[in-house]
């Protein structure tokens, strides 16, 4: 059975990019969200074995996704990572600290976000 | 990495739609140029530039990615209040989009150009440099706002930024805690935003971290408000909010004096606040017991720095009622043992469930959380009035539904069959079974007509788009001439919620360009002339949209010089373009409408007749090819307006199917205005012109027959198939009326595309090709061809 790695993301376009580098990965399946609201709507439905979050979005902004997350027992073990741009240090460096396991910059290489996939979810 | 092409599509549109919001909020900013911005409109350009620099940098774009850069650098400066937003700052940014709009240009045609290239990176370079930078505080305002730390560190920059300048300006700070069902809480979370939004700021919406049960879920909203608490609870009755005013602190460096003084006697500096500065107190953040003095000493200092209308007297009244739900902080444990329980629903009452209580919304289609791709909310909540009807907004290609509505035009040749399939069974039935079958046939083809109607309907409404988009654009446009010209103008736009289709609305966009770059340019004086003509210095030009019946009329106006009808005579006649006979005989109108013919303008006659005339012909052509017609209206010394009357789809059609010297043609049903009997004794010739008089009106006529070179059949009577488009009439005469049918017209190729007066042909389920009469060409033609003759 794959495992499924929530993806949120407001621009449609860096949605599908992160999305078919994720399912490019065998044994992973991407749900994708647009936004921060949906997330939370599809924590208690799914099992996700990980998450991928923008930070600035229109509803709730990542960080206070991160920290929904790392609060809730229920999903507080699910490892997070982060999608930001180059500038965004400040909002970058709180989500590491509210709990967040990795970040990646956009634009990033598929290459770095597939490594980082197979070693938190301990894939071949 | 280059990527597939179809994903460069998908770039590019999404590119497209970041930069039309950027382009909306842009035109909101530069229309309230000297007004203090809306920080969630600068905020949302700058989450437009980050997103466009996120998505340029997945897809390799790397101009589009450069410019993006710069711009988001200078917005997020902006945003955060380092740096002022001047008309310099906004000139630039304007320019930016235009730099943007060219490089996407370049990238949907797969061209690069240096000179494009070398453009945008110089913006970029000047968008790093610009500005001057907003004097530092000497203390952070935020320190003085008493929010847990927890709560601090998942606010963005730029949240943090909005809050420290709503403590900085005195605003009164709150929390706003709400619980929903998990089910529907954005909907529940929409309705609330439309009710903070015209109070005040929400600044951040945290979902509380404590599990709400297994249902539901809680949010606080950390928003600012100048209004007191007792509107602040009717703005959100019938909401399941609960209120706590967040404590903010009084600055302490600059207000040593005045804190001792407050110390001294709260009472009086109370008391005087009340009076001379009650807007100030209404901005004190804790109630009046102990905390008072502290509201009265922060309104005190704070003086200076907030220019605010003086409009409220219910001051006293807000801080008492803050008294009873003053809760500092956000530590959810003090709150629940201080939360109200006779105002508002506790939020046990809501984590059990929605209840009676919660607003009265549909619950989300179990569809719409699917990957999200329905729900995509990509603008603030500022630009929409709530998250539905950004979930209802689909964007279509066009090429789909091309597509489709050729399906539909298939699918209304196999109903025209079956119908007639029907028809002569039921008429040559002898036995009753066969009778039996017609009925049936003919009732499944009602059926069958009945499901097309709300397909093609459904398909029809799918491709209109609101003319505003164009307006927008051109709103923009405006502001550049305007400046380039050097005049005074106020650029109104009206009816933009007017809806065409979307081909028409594309087309649009440059013969309005056209007739308002000649609006600018030549029909409106420079501010000198005008006043030294007792009219306002700055001059007015209109767009207007509206829909009359199942056409639509833009209106292009200005309260300029007008043009000149004598001169368009002298130059008429000049260019050859008419004789003098012909000119005796042209009343005021027909003049003016010269300026149309090609071969009009030139050069030269742009500044003998205040540019008039540029390329109107252009104009007129491209209107032509949208079934539309343009009327021109002018006053000299008041004015002119453009009319354009244009349909509202060019898709599928209803047509009346007419017949002329046993030939059929095909007349759109939305110019016929009436059918008429005629007999050949009741034609007559008026300044050699064939008229007819319908209930006291003159009526120009033609014969389609002779129009066409058919040979004419002696007739007993003619029917006269009255069209008009705007304010122009004609009536032209056929031998045979066949009924009404819908039809779907396709553009004539090769030689055959020149051919006056016919707009495409079409099938009428018979397998024949029927021409398909072009109205509006139609009625020049019928005008023209008498003028020649003459």
């Amino acid at each position: 059975m794959r495992v499924k790695v929530l993806i949120v993301e407001d621009s449609k376009a860096s949605r599908e990019y992160i999305a078919s580098t994720v399912e490019a990965v065998e044994g992973i399946e991407a749900v994708v969200t647009s936004s921060g609201f949906e997330a939370l709507k599809l924590l208690p439905r799914h099992r996700f074995e990980l998450i991928i979050t923008d930070i600035n979005m229109p509803d709730i902004n990542g960080l206070e996704l991160i920290n929904f997350v790392k609060k809730n027992p229920n999903y507080r073990d699910v490892p997070l990572f982060i999608i930001t741009t180059e500038g965004r240090e400040q909002d970058r460096d709180r989500g590491m600290a509210l709990g967040a396991a990795e970040y990646l910059v956009k634009p990033f290489q598929p290459g770095s976000l597939e490594g980082l996939l197979r070693r938190y979810l301990k894939l071949p | 990495m280059s990527p597939p092409s179809k994903a460069l599509a998908e770039f590019v549109a999404e590119a497209t739609e970041i930069l039309e919001a950027l382009g909306k909020d842009l035109l909101v900013l530069d229309e309230r140029r000297g007004h203090e911005a809306d920080p969630d409109r600068v905020n949302g350009i700058f989450r437009a530039a980050h997103s466009l620099k996120g998505l340029a940098g997945l897809f390799g774009q790397e101009r589009i990615s450069r410019l993006a850069h710069g711009t988001e650098d200078l917005l997020d400066r902006l945003r955060l209040g380092k740096l002022h937003l001047n008309d310099a700052v906004l000139d630039t940014l304007i320019e930016a989009l235009d730099a943007f709009q060219a490089l996407l240009a370049e990238t949907a045609r797969g061209t690069e150009t240096d000179g494009l290239t070398r453009r945008a990176d110089g913006m970029a370079e000047r968008l790093g440099r610009l500005g001057e930078v907003s004097v530092a505080l000497d203390e952070d305002p935020l320190e003085r706002l008493e929010l847990d730390a927890q709560v601090r560190s998942v606010f963005t920059e730029y949240e943090e930024h909005r809050l420290r300048e709503n403590v900085r300006k005195g605003v009164s700070m709150w929390r706003v805690r709400a619980a929903f069902d998990l089910s529907d809480f954005d909907m529940g979370l929409a309705d609330l935003n439309t009710r903070l939004k015209p109070l005040g700021e929400v600044i951040s919406t945290l979902p509380s971290a404590q599990p709400g049960g297994a249902h539901g879920i809680a949010f606080d909203l950390i928003f600012g408000t100048q209004v007191s608490m007792p509107e602040l609870e009717s703005g959100l009755k019938g909401t399941p909010a609960e209120l706590a005013r967040l404590a903010v602190r009084p600055a302490t460096t600059r207000s040593a004096e005045a804190l001792a003084r407050a110390t001294e006697s709260p009472a009086i500096v109370l008391g005087t606040l009340g009076v001379a500065s009650a807007p100030e107190a209404s901005t004190g953040t804790s109630p009046p017991t102990k905390r008072g003095v502290r509201a009265a000493v922060e309104g005190g200092t704070h003086q200076p720095l907030l220019p605010l209308a003086s409009e409220r007297s219910d001051t006293e009244q807000g801080e008492t009622g803050a008294s009873a739900h003053g809760v500092p902080g956000l530590d959810s444990e003090s709150d629940e043992e201080h939360a109200p329980s006779a105002k508002g629903p506790s939020l046990v009452t809501y984590l059990q469930g929605p209840g009676g209580r919660a607003p009265a919304l549909a619950a989300t289609p179990p569809g719409a959380s699917q990957a999200g791709a329905g729900a995509a909310s990509s603008s603030s909540a500022s630009a929409e009035p709530s998250l539905r009807s950004l979930t209802q907004t689909v964007r279509v290609d066009i090429g789909k539904l091309d597509g489709l509505i050729n399906m539909v035009g298939e699918l209304l040749l196999i109903k025209a069959s079956l119908q007639r399939l029907a028809e002569s069974a039921r008429q040559d039935g002898v036995v009753p079974l066969s009778k039996l079958f017609g009925q049936e046939l003919a009732r499944e083809t009602r059926g069958l007509e009945r499901k097309l109607e709300a397909l093609q309907e459904g398909l029809l409404e799918a491709r209109m788009v609101p003319v505003g988009q164009v307006f927008d654009k051109l709103a923009r446009l405006v502001r550049r001439i305007t400046r380039e010209a050097g005049k005074e103008i106020d650029f109104v736009i009206g009816g933009g919620e007017v809806e065409l289709d979307k081909l028409i609305v594309e087309e649009l966009s440059d013969p309005l360009m056209h007739l308002i770059r000649n609006a600018i340019d030549h029909g409106v004086e420079s501010p000198d002339t005008r006043l030294a003509a007792g009219k306002p210095r700055r001059a007015v030009v209109s767009l207007r949209a509206e829909q009359k019946g199942n056409h639509v009329v833009i209106q292009v106006s200005d309260d300029g010089a007008g043009i000149d009808e004598l001169r368009v005579r002298e130059v008429a006649l000049t260019r050859g373009l008419i004789t003098h006979a012909q000119a005796e005989e042209m009343g005021r109108r027909e003049l003016l409408n010269l300026i149309f013919l090609p071969g009009f303008s030139t050069a030269r006659s742009v500044s003998e007749l205040s540019g008039r005339g540029v390329g109107l012909d252009v104009v007129k052509n491209n209107l032509g090819n949208l079934s539309g017609i343009i009327d021109v209206w002018s006053e000299r010394g008041k004015g002119t307006a453009f009319h354009l009357t244009l349909p509202v789809t060019l898709a599928i059609i209803r047509a009346l199917v007419v017949g002329v010297s046993a030939r059929t043609y095909a007349v759109p049903l939305n110019s016929v205005l009436e059918i008429l009997s005629v007999q050949p004794r009741e034609i007559r010739t008026m300044e050699r012109r064939e008229v007819l008089d319908v209930r006291g009106q003159t009526l120009p006529f033609v014969r389609l027959a002779r129009l066409f070179g058919l040979p004419e059949r002696p007739v007993s009577r003619y029917f006269v198939v009255v069209v008009g488009l705007a304010q122009e009439r004609l009536g032209i005469a056929v031998d045979e009326l066949h009924g009404q049918q819908d039809i779907v017209t396709k553009p004539l190729g090769g030689r055959l595309q020149s051919v006056r007066g016919i707009s495409g042909a079409t099938d009428l389920g018979n397998r024949r090709p029927v021409l398909v009469l072009d109205v509006a060409a139609l009625l020049e033609e019928g005008l023209a061809l008498e003028r020649r003759r003459a």
